[in-house]
């Protein structure tokens, strides 16, 4: 009995499962399990009202992983995801090579102008969008409120470094577990290194000199890598060299950093009450400066939607990607999770929402913070890159990982600066070398 | 005994699973000593060129290659010392009767069937982090500073998560090794008035020799692929400190994408691995024969 | 005298038993309790052992977010699949080894176990780029297979040492009973190898259902077993503890609970030739 039973459910199942194949496009989205990403996941079943011939498979890993998969995928095209949610690192690299499809007509309601210039000019390449941005951050500086009046100090408009280091001092108090400063300590170019790079440019350093040699050997590096190392040694949480951008959240959440410098987007989770201890006492600046200096050093980061060039579904990809970085979308959020969780940085309009402005005190900070970050000229030296927190050719991501980890060993002590330097400078010559640079 | 017609049959049963593990090996390892011998970076198609052994000399010069080498043995070596000593210690404790001796040998085998990304995590975050750890409150509890284990001893927390996961199975074969040990010897030698610990040394050891043989054969296959708790807990750092050679290879082909580089360094850790494999080989063959 | 001795030591042994076996099961009863806190209460700096508000809400965040049978039915059929058609494979191997042993059987075993040495990372790409084109990236097909192979060596060799124990007489004496080759395998050998087999597939269910390296670099959707599922866990934003906990609870619960009831078939045939 059991047999035939087994036998007619799976027979069912079978003509289920192919009577669905031929009635609906499953397509298969990348995504990294973000706050923001999770939630689009979540909000699956608003797609599938409008769009019922499109099922979505959800693929959602850590950043790192997701990033190694879906390169592999895409480079030696398997074919594995119809929609990959990628970098605006990534996006003008690949878009070179033709991994990606050019996004055009997403449809009337779509209002692409409304796209902020700043985050739209890093996903266009030859004079069209090849990615469609799903949440944009700067960098900036978060701070406890509470803590930095007990400390008696008044946050000033432009912060420099010299500032941070007195306020973390004095926020300090370790016996209560309350740590002055958090910030990135994790080795890889899009952890510490992404703080490193801005902290370095703000300290009117560079990555490479026009000639493409490194500058680890210089004086602004130098300043950068002691300044970061004693803040982070004297006043920092401990194991804080495998603190990434989640745990340095999770820390401040729970109210154990008086301040914190990293992404804008980190504002709604620690201003939110139903997640963060700390929500009523967190104040927004912008990203230090050095002393007299005006370059913030503040990056701009974005998370994108991308088709593969690859991708036999590319009308129910097209369809999908549009929905999710449409106003409508935004719309939705705000209606189902609440205004403050829509995804920033994305949208001029959102800016002009007095609804939004009214729930997102970070709001005008993080707009301020997007739109003054400089990709074109990140450094105040002559430079031969674009970029910010990274430096736009394919290599960076291996030689801001391994520079990340010399970093990372100075900060757990078993290295010093100077050394971590030396190894720097070595590794980045070697791999520079090795890649043919400078190119002619 | 056997016929010339058994004989035929055995081979025409043998080779299935000889041809298809030939392929499975000479196939990859084919394409892998091919693409050592290319400049070959997925990021950048089109510029695939024959460079001879620029991969290789690379790949030695690389100032990681040396600490990698030396945490790769230090971290096999560490997790079999720990597990065969810890599972000849266990296997002779849950030999004597005790009550609940069942649901004992249960707890104890259980982290062998724990995936090690889940027990990564689980240790990386809940137990060993140093501000919201277990550990970490444990220690403020007794009035001491918290230990950040990854910035401090990474490759000595990654051997003992490693060690954990492996000691139920070096128990497990131990344990059953056990149940073998010839009774009637060992009360005879009580009888004749020989304590504990001479009896451990001169009867059950020499018993449980092979078995052991057999967990650090088994073990070592498994430990040289180490590679899902590194790259939970530590990613290879602080600096190159947790960096295996497994590790090494995964970091050049899959994170800056050289496959040239990156096969390289797979055909080294290929031959190092049987470098091993023979050296273990003649003393499980040994062992096993005698 | 001796009576009252023993039973002073056996209780020493207990207690100490007890004490080990708590130590080394501590961090999965952890896991399993923290997965019934909320988030604040999982990293509470005076941590709670049970004194504390169980809530289910983890696991209907976790289910919210993945599907979580699908998964598992993928990690059944990827991990018996591959261990059944790896014992199909071998059982015949492993019986002519045994019984019709060679010169060089014994090589034959050894260069089969060093074929499980070719680290991983080293062929990713040539497996990556072969299973592209044979269109079995992101299929179950295609990781059976794969997994078939990875543990194939391992399972010849139980096997193998598992054959050798037993009496080759037996099976001279059905063959002068005229019995053929299949039938002296399926009803002579396999009778008497089965706490073997057993043991073997145990372990190599377990095995293949822990392996997390090609289960994660060859699937993306369709195919993917719980090892994929807990990668999605791993360091989300925020507070993710409790959560994270109640997603490797689901992962290793089904495992767990299989190698516990049948452990002492596990235990009964993992030998490896080791005892005599």
């Amino acid at each position: 009995m059991t047999v035939t039973f087994r036998t007619l459910a799976g027979a069912s199942l079978l003509v289920a499962l192919m009577g669905s194949a031929s009635a609906q496009t499953t397509i298969t989205v990348a995504t990294v399990n973000n706050g923001d990403m999770i939630r689009m996941q979540r909000l699956t079943p608003a797609f599938n009202a409008l769009h019922p011939d499109i099922k979505v498979n959800w693929v959602t890993l850590e950043e790192n992983v997701l990033r190694q998969r879906v390169t592999t995928d895409i480079a030696s095209k398997g074919g594995q995801y119809d929609v990959l949610t990628i970098g605006n690192y990534e996006v003008p690299i690949w878009a070179k090579q033709g991994w990606l499809m050019p996004l055009e007509n997403l449809g009337a309601d779509y209002d692409q102008a409304d796209l902020l210039p700043q985050v739209a000019q890093g996903l266009t390449v030859d004079g069209k969008l090849h990615a469609v941005p799903f949440y944009a951050e700067s960098s900036m500086l978060m701070y406890r409120t509470d803590l930095l009046a007990k400390a008696g100090l008044k946050m000033p408009e432009n912060p420099d470094w010299d500032f941070i280091a007195d306020a973390a001092a004095k926020m300090t108090d370790k016996s209560a577990g309350i740590y002055g400063i958090c910030l990135r300590g994790k080795a890889g170019w899009g952890e510490n290194m992404a703080f490193l790079t801005s902290m370095n440019n703000s300290m009117g350093g560079a990555w490479f000199n026009m000639e493409w040699k490194p500058e680890f050997n210089g004086a602004e590096w130098k300043k950068t890598l002691d300044t970061y190392l004693k803040l982070m040694k004297e006043y920092g949480p401990p194991g804080s060299s495998s603190n990434g951008f989640n745990e340095n959240l999770a820390l401040f959440q729970t109210g154990k950093c008086g301040m914190w410098i990293d992404a804008t987007v980190a504002a709604s989770f620690i201003s939110d009450p139903k997640e963060s201890q700390v929500a009523d006492k967190v104040g927004f600046a912008p990203s230090p400066v050095r002393k007299g200096g005006s370059n913030h050093g503040n990056w701009l980061w974005s998370w994108n939607l991308a088709i593969p060039a690859t991708t036999s579904k590319a009308e129910a990809a097209k369809t999908f990607v549009a929905w999710a970085t449409s106003p409508a979308y935004t719309k939705l959020v705000a209606e189902k999770e609440g205004i403050a969780n829509v995804p920033p940085g994305t949208r001029t309009s959102l800016y002009k929402n007095p609804d939004y402005l009214k729930v997102a005190p970070f709001a005008e900070m993080t707009l301020k913070e997007i739109e003054s970050a400089n990709t074109q000229k990140p450094s105040d030296q002559p430079v031969p890159y674009t970029g910010g927190q990274f430096v736009a050719i394919p290599e960076f991501q291996a030689i801001g990982t391994a520079v990340g980890q010399q970093f990372s060993a100075a900060l757990a002590g078993t290295s010093t600066a100077d050394q971590a330097l030396a190894a720097a400078q070595a590794l980045t010559t070697r791999e520079m070398t090795r890649a043919g640079y400078p190119k002619k | 005994m056997a016929t010339q017609a058994s004989r035929i049959a055995g081979r025409l049963m043998l080779s299935p699973a000889v041809v298809l593990l030939f392929l499975w090996m000479i196939v990859p390892l084919g394409m892998t000593i091919y693409f050592s011998f290319l400049r070959f970076n997925l990021l950048m198609p089109g510029t695939e060129e024959f460079t001879g052994f620029e991969n290789y000399s690379y790949f030695f010069t690389d100032p990681a290659f040396w600490p990698a080498l030396v945490n790769t043995l230090t971290l096999v070596l560490g997790v079999l010392v720990i597990t065969v000593v810890g599972g000849v210690a266990l296997a002779v404790l849950l030999d004597q009767p005790m009550w609940g001796q069942g649901i004992v040998r249960i707890l104890v085998i259980a982290p062998f069937f724990v995936m090690p990304s889940v027990s990564a995590l689980v240790w990386k975050n809940m137990l060993m982090n140093p501000v919201n750890g277990l550990f970490a409150a444990l220690a403020r509890a007794l009035g001491l500073q918290p230990i950040d284990f990854f910035a401090s001893a990474p490759l000595a927390s990654i051997t003992a998560i490693v060690a954990w996961q492996w000691l139920p199975f070096a128990t497990l074969i131990l344990f059953t090794a056990m149940q073998s040990l010839d009774r009637e010897q060992m009360e005879a030698a009580e009888m004749d008035g020989a304590g504990p610990i001479w009896r451990f040394v001169h009867l059950t050891l020499p018993h449980l020799m092979r078995a052991m043989t057999v967990v650090v054969l088994i073990q070592t296959i498994f430990l040289l692929s180490v590679f899902a708790e590194i790259l939970v807990t530590t990613n290879g750092g602080p600096g190159t400190a947790s960096t295996t050679l497994t590790f090494l290879v995964y970091m050049q082909s899959m994170l800056q994408f050289d496959v040239g580089l990156g096969s390289a360094g797979g055909i080294v850790a290929v031959i190092l691995a049987n470098i091993v494999a023979i050296f273990l080989m003649r003393m499980i063959g040994k062992n096993l024969e005698a | 005298m001796a009576r009252e001795a023993s039973k002073g030591h056996k209780a020493a042994v207990t207690v100490l038993a007890w004490g080990v076996a708590l130590l080394i099961f501590f961090p999965i009863l952890w896991t399993f309790l923290t997965s019934f806190k909320t988030e604040g209460e999982a990293i509470n700096s005076h941590p709670s052992f049970l004194f504390f508000d169980w809530t289910l809400e983890n696991y209907e965040t976790v289910n919210q977010r993945s599907d979580y049978l699908a998964h598992f039915w993928n990690s059944v059929v990827i991990s018996v699949g591959s261990t059944v058609l790896g014992l199909i494979i071998a059982v015949p191997a492993a019986w002519s080894m045994a019984f019709v042993p060679g010169k060089r059987t014994k090589d034959i075993l050894m260069w089969m176990l060093s074929t499980k040495m070719l680290p991983a990372v080293g062929v990713l790409v040539p497996i990556y780029l072969l299973a592209r084109d044979a269109g079995l990236l992101d299929t179950k097909t295609g990781l059976v297979i794969v997994l078939t192979m990875v543990n194939l060596p391992i399972i010849v060799w139980m096997l193998y040492t598992y054959f050798k124990e037993i009496p080759g007489e037996i099976l001279e004496a059905a063959r002068m009973d005229g019995a053929t080759l299949s039938s002296e395998i399926l009803y002579v050998l396999t009778p008497m190898a089965v706490p073997g087999i057993a043991s073997t597939l145990l372990l190599n269910v377990i095995l293949a259902w822990n392996e997390s390296f090609w289960t994660l670099n060859l699937t993306a959707a369709s195919a993917a077993p719980l090892t994929a599922f807990i990668a999605s866990y791993s360091s989300p934003e925020g507070l993710f503890y409790a959560k994270l906990s109640a997603a490797s609870t689901m992962a290793i619960a089904p495992i767990m609970i299989l190698g516990w009831f049948s452990q002492k078939q596990l235990v009964r045939g993992l030998t490896f030739g080791a005892v005599k």
